[in-house]
This record gives structure tokens, sequence and C-alpha cells, in this order.
């Protein structure tokens, strides 16, 4: 008893220790990111890849000496793991591991969760991949940033390049996972294309459980029906099977396909799609992006993604660079700001409010009103290319993220909703594969 | 006689003092530990069922419905406060429990491991495809509630919570095992030993079982309450298949003869399943997995049956 | 409209009763003759799929057709070495004891195949559509559909139903696992050994459900998880069917099909609800499921 008591009261004091404060301006010895993206799970075709950009990323970053010379080091925690592991493993970062930043999270169903959490642990976090446009038009956060764009400008993006590519259509039906991403995406979608298309008639709207397995009923059910353009938010493999089935059976040809986040298929499906499919990315990503391709660095990112994963990387690869590189933007203007001292947290939150920085794509800013990352979006359709064993975008549009993400303050369907047939209108430059 | 006892008397000693006074220590563990003690409540009603030896393989319903009694309370209500939400949840599910357990206790054994598979699914699906009621997969969040009106900051609820959730699992866990060894729980285990006798003494096995089943249709209640105010959120998967097998195995691991079982089962399971996804993120199903399986091989009686194991032979009852 | 809305939620209902069906069924034996519901079915079924792109992949460059073998070798391989391990090393130590644990070991079984598939076989979403490009489309009321889907499956199912109705009735060996269902004591008695049949019943139950996986897998993307689903949906058909009934088990698959199916088209929201609905309805007012027969109470 005496030697357990003993051993405890070891343990007790090494504690107290451990958590003693580092004085403010000293350089730690490392950053702690703690990062939550899914291993496992459905939703681990965008966290798997994204943990391997993290890690790469980081060796690269510290090659070069870290932020502010100091090396970062990463902790990763599982969303898949389900709410209680995901909330009991992000206090233990923040308390236990004392992680300095977090990345989190890939499902708005986490970052709805922990976004309050960080907030009350007054933990800078960047929501660096979900898309629910409500969570920072709720509330004012004062630690939670995202360094992307959210459903609103994505979808707006998507529609208005439907819109100017093909207007000339009457029905449209629409096949979505089940939960709030699709319902929210499609919502966004179709309040919009109300204002700027009055006379379109839905003619179904399924919603399909999440993990489906099968779609030939729905596919039966499209090919009776004959809708002009069919339009999806669905992701990972789910939107393979669904993709697939539509294509064995003619629905491809039948219709105007829309994969609004059809990006991070392409390499899967490979030759399976036709050509002439719209296809979105979340924001400019593309590994041949027609401003970016010509760019040692970005060249040289890819490659060395490839060589470790054996695939391009994928929009959740580049927006973990984009939680990175806004990271390195905060700390940066942090330090110039402290006279070149290493700052303190609540600096650092100071310095990323309205910060531009730059990832593999045009440059981002999170505005300083609500934090709301300002993307670019990158649109384009299915094109064959023999170089590659699968379909590449061409004609991409690349839209300026300004006139199609709401305004701060504003709720988005509201906003929508103030949108009229004009908006399709706008100038937008256009790109070919290859040129 | 006193010797018996003193083994896992001093684990629960140990263990209520642990839980008293590791929060203070670690602050981040403090929800791990209110979700395993809010856990264990639940797991307190398998443990009643398997008495009878009755398995629900569907009793996450009343987990879920607890839970989302709160969640809807928030949603089209507004603000709520804790004392309140402790009420109406465990007196929906122990509503429903009576309604559904009307039913139930006519089936035995895989039948009726079933059925309640059966209404949890349905729960379930409803949960899910009821999106513009329920936000489907995604969940209702569940805003931080008062506590007898008065309202705390984030640091200092969830020391609420813990000590909170502490004090109704003495309180449950005193009054389940109360009621095991009263005739009433003592008639329990007979449906499982021989129903046709205590039929023969005169006794509905059927009203038996059904106490047996709403209480412990209100024990699932009053844990998803605990858990959705600790996690702040209602999401179908709490009603899911998967969460039923989930308390059944928490049963099995922590022993069942004792309502002691289901907190050390819930501990074990959930520091696993916590450090695992922490340091080996990759392989925590497959650590669960093997620990269960090592647990029903070698050590039959659960982990209070390791306990006890460790007395003397000759100090056996 | 109507009618043709009727045609092909029959055809959509048909194709995917098959594959539930095969699921299903195995279920059904397994419990029938061992009295343990096997919680571990559903990933036997992810097996039977990741096994079958896997070597459908490695055959594809030599022939295309060998794919067709190679559902059927990898649904057997899965089934008897997997199933065979899980049996006679998982699950023969616990007979004899409360049945929970048995369901409860099969539920570790789930949770460790789970992690493992994730392990081998990585998160990405897997495909080997090969026999169902190889098989032509056939038109009905304008609407394309796969013969594989619409023709293939439906056929193999009732070749499987057809197959062990035969094998129970007609054999020797079918005749000792009817016996050993019906009263293992008495089975045991004249020398049946009852090790034996758990361990080829077993098998049968899971190269059934990893032939159900098989089958999917030209038509589906193989990704984590997917066998989660197939569980409880197999449970709900097996029950409703009445646990251990081979025929109850094809018409209940074809029942939840078709309302499946007709949900799809006239009332989409209620898709995921209908088998789950079904079931419970039966159970309450058939506890033994539409076709299962009531046992003697036991004393």
């Amino acid at each position: 008893m005496k030697a357990i008591l003993r051993t405890a009261t070891a343990a007790a004091v090494a504690m107290v220790l451990q958590a003693l404060p580092v004085a403010a301006q000293d350089k730690p010895r490392e950053v702690k990111i703690g990062i939550s993206t899914f291993l496992s799970g459905p939703a681990s075709v965008f966290g798997v890849p994204a943990k391997a950009a993290a890690e790469m990323i980081a060796e690269d970053l510290n090659k070069k000496g870290g932020i502010g010379g100091v090396p970062v080091s990463l902790h990763f925690i599982d969303e898949g793991a389900g709410g209680e592991a995901l909330v009991s493993n992000y206090r233990r970062l923040v308390q236990d591991e004392k992680v300095d930043v977090t990345f989190a999270s890939i499902s708005s169903g986490s970052c709805l969760q922990l976004a309050p959490l960080a907030e009350d642990l007054k933990m800078m976090n960047f929501m660096w991949d979900c898309g629910a446009a409500s969570i920072l038009e709720a509330k004012k956060y004062r630690y939670n940033f995202r360094s992307q764009a959210n459903a609103t400008p994505e979808m707006l993006a998507v529609l208005v390049y439907l819109l100017k590519t093909k207007p000339d259509f009457n029905t449209i039906a629409v096949v979505n996972q089940d939960y709030a991403w699709g319902r929210e995406s499609w919502e966004i979608f179709l309040t919009a294309l109300k204002q700027m298309k009055p006379d379109v008639k839905v003619v179904a709207e399924l919603f399909p459980k999440f993990g489906a397995p099968d779609y030939s009923t729905e596919v039966s059910r499209l090919l009776a029906l004959r809708p002009d353009v069919i339009f999806t938010t669905s992701w990972g493999g789910d939107l393979d099977t669904f993709v697939r089935q539509s294509n064995q059976r003619g629905l491809l040809r039948q219709s105007t396909f829309v994969l609004a986040i059809g990006e991070t298929s392409l390499q899967r499906l490979g030759n399976d799609l036709p050509d002439g499919l719209i296809v979105g990315a979340r924001g400019d990503h593309w590994f041949l992006h027609p401003e970016m391709k010509n760019d040692p660095a970005f060249k040289a990112f890819n490659d060395a993604f490839r060589a470790k994963t054996g695939a391009w990387p994928i929009y959740p690869v580049y927006h973990m660079q984009q939680a990175f590189s806004a990271l390195q933007g905060a700390y940066d203007n942090a330090i110039k700001a402290n006279g070149g001292k290493w700052p303190n947290r609540e600096q650092v939150v100071d310095a990323a409010g309205g910060l531009s920085f730059k990832g593999w794509g045009r440059e981002v800013t999170m505005r300083a009103e609500d934090n709301q990352g300002l993307e670019a979006q990158l649109v384009g359709v299915t094109r064959t290319d023999p170089a590659y064993g699968f379909k590449v975008l061409d004609n991409m549009m690349i839209f300026d993220p300004k006139p199609i993400t709401n305004p701060p303050g504003t709720k988005s369907v509201e906003w929508l909703k103030t949108l009229g047939p004009d908006f399709v209108k706008m100038t937008v430059p256009t790109f070919k594969h290859g040129g | 006689m006193v010797k018996q006892l003193s083994l896992p008397r001093m684990a629960i000693a140990v263990a209520v003092i642990a839980a008293i006074i590791l929060p203070m220590l670690m602050p981040s563990w403090a929800t791990l530990i209110t979700l395993i003690l809010a856990k264990g409540i639940v797991v307190l009603g398998i443990i009643i069922l398997l008495q009878a030896g009755q398995v629900s393989f569907g009793h996450a319903m009343f987990f879920g419905i607890g839970a989302y009694a709160v969640a809807f309370w928030g949603k089209y209500v507004g603000p709520g406060d804790l004392l309140l939400f402790l009420v109406i949840g465990p007196v929906l599910s122990t509503i429903f429990g009576l309604a559904i357990g009307l039913f139930m206790v006519r089936y035995r054994e895989i039948f009726f491991g079933m059925l309640n598979l059966a209404f949890s699914m349905v729960l379930w699906s409803l949960l899910e495809k009821m999106y513009h009621y329920t936000n489907g997969a995604d969940g209702i969040r569940v805003p931080r509630p008062t506590l007898a009106g008065i309202a705390f900051t984030p640091e200092t609820f969830q020391y609420v919570m813990v000590y909170l959730t502490l004090a109704l699992v003495l309180i449950t866990s005193f009054a389940v095992q109360r009621y095991l060894d009263s005739p009433l729980g003592h008639m329990l285990r007979a449906i499982k030993s021989n129903e046709t006798r205590l039929e023969y003494l005169g006794v509905s096995a059927r009203k038996v079982l059904l106490i047996g089943y709403v209480i412990s249709a209100f024990l699932g209640g009053l844990g998803g309450v605990l858990v959705a105010v600790t996690q702040q959120i209602a999401t179908p998967e709490f009603a899911y298949w998967t969460k039923s097998g989930e308390f059944v195995f928490i049963a099995i691991l922590g022993g069942t003869t004792s309502a002691f079982g289901a907190f050390a089962g819930a501990a074990v399971f959930e520091f696993v399943r916590f450090l695992a996804a922490a340091k080996l993120a990759n392989a925590w199903q497959l650590i669960l997995g093997i620990v269960l399986i090592v647990i029903i091989m070698y050590a039959p009686g659960g982990l209070i049956g390791l306990l006890k194991r460790k007395q003397p032979l000759g100090e056996k009852p | 409209m109507d009618s043709t809305i009727a045609v092909l939620a029959v055809l959509d209902g048909l194709s995917y009763a098959a594959l539930v069906f095969l699921v299903s069924v195995g279920l059904s034996l397994i419990f029938g003759v061992l009295r343990v519901v096997n919680v571990a079915h559903g990933s036997l079924y992810a097996y039977g799929a990741y096994a079958a792109a896997t070597i459908s992949l490695a055959v594809t460059p030599i022939s295309p057709w060998l794919t067709f073998p190679a559902l059927l070798i990898a649904s057997v391989l899965v089934g008897v070495v997997i199933g065979g391990l899980i049996e006679r090393f998982l699950l023969r130590p616990v007979y004899g004891r409360e049945e929970v644990l048995q369901l409860l070991i099969t539920f570790a079984v789930f949770m460790i195949m789970d992690n493992l598939q994730r392990l081998i076989w990585g998160v990405q979403p897997i495909f080997a559509a090969e026999p169902l490009r190889l098989l032509p489309n056939i038109t009905v009321l304008g609407v394309a559909y796969t013969s594989y889907q619409v023709l293939l499956l439906p056929l193999l199912a009732a070749l499987t139903l057809v197959g062990l109705r035969y094998f129970l009735r007609y054999t020797l060996s079918g005749a000792v696992i009817l016996a050993v269902t019906e009263d293992r004591e008495a089975a045991t008695a004249i020398g049946i050994d009852a090790r034996r049949v758990f361990l080829v019943t077993f098998m049968i139950g899971a190269s059934l459900a990893a032939l159900g996986g098989a089958l999917a897998s030209p038509t589906t993307s193989l990704v984590p998880g997917m066998g989660t689903d197939m569980i409880v949906l197999s449970f709900a058909v097996a029950a409703t069917a009445g646990l251990g009934q081979i025929e109850g088990a094809a018409v209940t698959a074809l029942m939840i099909g078709l309302a499946r199916a007709f949900a799809i088209y006239i009332q989409p929201e209620f898709e995921v609800l209908v088998p789950y609905l079904i079931m419970v309805i039966v159970l309450l007012v058939r506890p033994m499921g539409l076709f299962g027969v009531s046992h003697v109470r036991k004393i």
C-alpha cells in the first residue's frame, strides 16, 4: 500500500510539474496540432488521404524550420469512433496533450459538436473541411475559423456553371445522401435555382440512406421519369455506386449529370464515366489547376503525394494544406505584431481574423466579421485524356468567391432568395484542359 | 461473512473515491467519467433483464428516447432545466417501456431479443428519415441546460454533470440492488431458472418480467438524458443496433451478478475505446473485440467475477 | 404510368430480394442448427464481397469470364476458412453456456472482422464490375436493366433455395443436419457427431453470406462498414420468416424487397422503415415468425 501511495504521489507531482505553464515569450519546443479526421467509416475516403497529406506537409514544414523556427507535431483523433470518443479525445488533446491549435473536422456533425467546445476551451480551431454554412452564421465565434468555403458558394458555383453551359432544361431530379450535407446542399441549390430559373420542375427528390449499397431502384425510377438534369452531392462509395449503376444502364447518357463534389471520385471511377458530366470540387481544387499547374512547387507536392499514397491529391488534401497555411500565416503575423517575439495564444487568435493565405489554389481570406473563409470555386466537365487512366476536367470555370458567398451577417437561404435570373450573367473565366 | 464481501466492497469504495477525485485531478477526464457512469446506468437495466435470462438487443431505443426527449424539448419548447430533463426523459422512456413491455413480456429468449431489436430499428429509421423534425442522421444539438435555475460556465458544468451523475449512479445502483435482493428480484431470476414453477406458485411471470422491463426502460431513458446533455447532442446512432449491442457487451464484460458490474464494464469499455482511439486509431474495435472474447472464454463472471475469484477458496459462501 | 411502376418495382424488388435471401438464409440455417444468432454474418458478407473483388481483379487480365467462377470460389473460400475458424475456435468452447455469450462472441468477431477488413483492404471504395459488364442489358418498358441483376441473381437465389432443400431432404448429410435441428440429444444418442454437423452447417451458412457478398460485389462499391446494415436487414428477414425457415426466408425476402422497391417509387422516405415495420407487425401477430412453428414450452 505504501509503495502504491509513493508511486501515486510521484505521479501527481510529475503531472503538476508538467502542467506548469511555459513563460509566454519563450519559444516552445514544438507547436502541437490536434487534427480530427476520419480514419474509420465511409468518410475515411477523405480522412485517410488528408492524414497522409498532414504528415507530408508537417514533415516538409519541419525540414524548412517549422513555424517561426518551432517544429510542429501532429496528434490525430478519429472522427469515425463515434461522438463520445470524439468529444472525450478532443478534450484530452486540449487539456492533457495541451495542443496549441486544432483542425476539426471533416463532418459538419463533428464541427457542430466541437466548435462550441473549442470556444468553451478557448482553443483556436480551424474548421478545415466541414461544409455546413449554418455553423458560422448562427453565432460569432472568437476561436473558430473556417479555412475554406462552405456549401453556399460551392453549390452556387455548380449551379451557375450548369445554367451557363446547359441552360435549356425543364425538369430536374436529385439523389443525395440522407444527412445534413445532402439535405442542406440540395436546399441551397434548389432555392437558388428557383430564383434563377423559376419554371424548372423537380420530378423526384430521392434521399437514400447514407452508405446505401444499392441504387438500382432509384436508377430505374429515374430512367422511367427521364429528368433533363440529375443533381447529386453524394461522395465516396455512395457516389461511385450510384454513378456506375447509372452508367451501366444508360442513365448517364439520358440525363445531364451534375456531380457537385465528384472531383474526389474521378480517379476511382476511371474510364467508367462518359465525357460531359459537370463536376465540382468544393473549392478551386484540382491537381491540374489551370493557374497553378506550371508552378514547380505545386507539381512537386502533387508528385510527392502520389508517390506516397498512389493517387493524385483530392480536395481534402488541399483543404488540409489550407489549414496549415492559415496556421502558418496566423503565427507569422502574430510574431511580427509582437515585435519578433513568440506570441501567446490570444495573440495568435487575434492574428488569424481577417487573414489571407495561399494553399494550392487561389488566395483564401478568412473574413474578419464571421471568420468564414472566402475560397474560389472550380467547376468543369469530364473529358478523356489518354495520358490519364481516368477522366479529367475540361472547360473549367474558376469563380471568384466574393459574389457567390453570402455577406457576413446574412443567412444563406435568405440571401439566396434575393438573387435573380441576372445572377447567372456574371463573367467567369473559362480554362481548357491542357491549355 | 464480512470477509466474503470485503473485496468487492473495497473495489466499489475505491471506484467511488476514484470517480470523486479523478475529475479534479484531471479535468479532461470529467466528461469521460460522466459518460462511463451514465452508460453504466443504462447497463443496470440490461443486467436486470439478464437476471430473467432475457437479452434485449434493442435497449438503445430507451436510451434514444431519453436523449431525444431532451433534444426535442430544446428544439421545440426552448431552453430547459436539467432537473426537468431528468424527469421528462425517464418518464417518457418508462411510458414507452410499459407500452412495448406489455407485448414484449409474452416473448422469451431469441424472440424477446429480436422483437426488441425490431422496435429499436423502427425508432432508429424514424429518427433517421424524419429529417424535417429530427435533423436526420446529424441529430439535434442539446444546449447546455441550467440546473435548478442556475446557469453554469462550461468548466463548472462538467463538474456539475460528473457529480450529479455520480449521485444518480449511487441512488440507482442502491435501488437496483435492493430490487434484485427483494422477492420481486428473486422471482425475476426464477423466470430464468424455472418459469413454470413460478406460475405454479400463482405468480404471473409476465407481470414480474414487465416490472423488470419497465425499470430497465426507465434506467435507459435516464442514461440517455445524461449522455445527451453531456455530449450536447442526440443522434439516431443512440438508438442503432450497435449501441444496443454495446450495452449488452458492457454488461457481460463487467459481470451480471451485481450492479457494480455495470460500471466496471462501462469503465473498461470506454477507457479501452478512448485510449485505443487516441493511441491506436486503426485498431480500437480489434482490441475491444479481443478483450471481450478473452473475458467470455476465461473469465465467465466478467470483471467483478475476477475480483471475487481472488478470494481464498475456503471462504466461498 | 401506374402499371409501368408496378412492373419496374417488381423487377427491382426481385433482384434486391435475391441478395437479401442468400444472406438471410445462411443466418437462418445457422440458427436453426446451432441456435446461435450470428452477428458476424454481415462481416462474412463483406469479406465475401472483398474476396470476390480481389480474385476478380486478379483474373480479369487473363479472361474476364473467369470472374464468374471467381465469385463462387471467393465465397466458398471465405465460408470454409473464416467460417470454420470462427466455429471451431470461438463458438465451440462456449456451446452449452448461455446463448447470450455465443451471440456476444459473434459480436466480438464482428468488431474484429470489421477492423481487420479496413487494415487488409483499406478504406478507398473498391469495385470489380466485370461480371456485370459481360452480360447484356435488357430493356423493359423502355427502361434498361442489367441481366446480371434481374435475371442471374434471382436465378442463382432460386437455385440455392432448391439446392438447399434438396440437400437437406434427400442427402445423408442433409438428413443428419435436420436430425440435429429437430432433436439434438436424440441425434447424438444415435451416434451422430453433433460437433461435425455444427462445423459443416456453420461453413455452409457462412458461405451463403459470402456468396451474397460476392454476387453483390459487381454491382456496388466495397466500403468499410458495408456489412453493418446487412446484418440487421438479414436479422429482420430471418426473424420475420421464422428462424430456421428456409422457404420462409425466400418468401419474406421477396416481400421485403418488393415493399422497399414500391416505397422508393411511391414514398421514398419510407424505404428504410419498411423492413423493420414489417418485422414488428409480423412478430407481434406471430411471435415465431410467418412460417415458424411454435416449440413445446421448455420446462
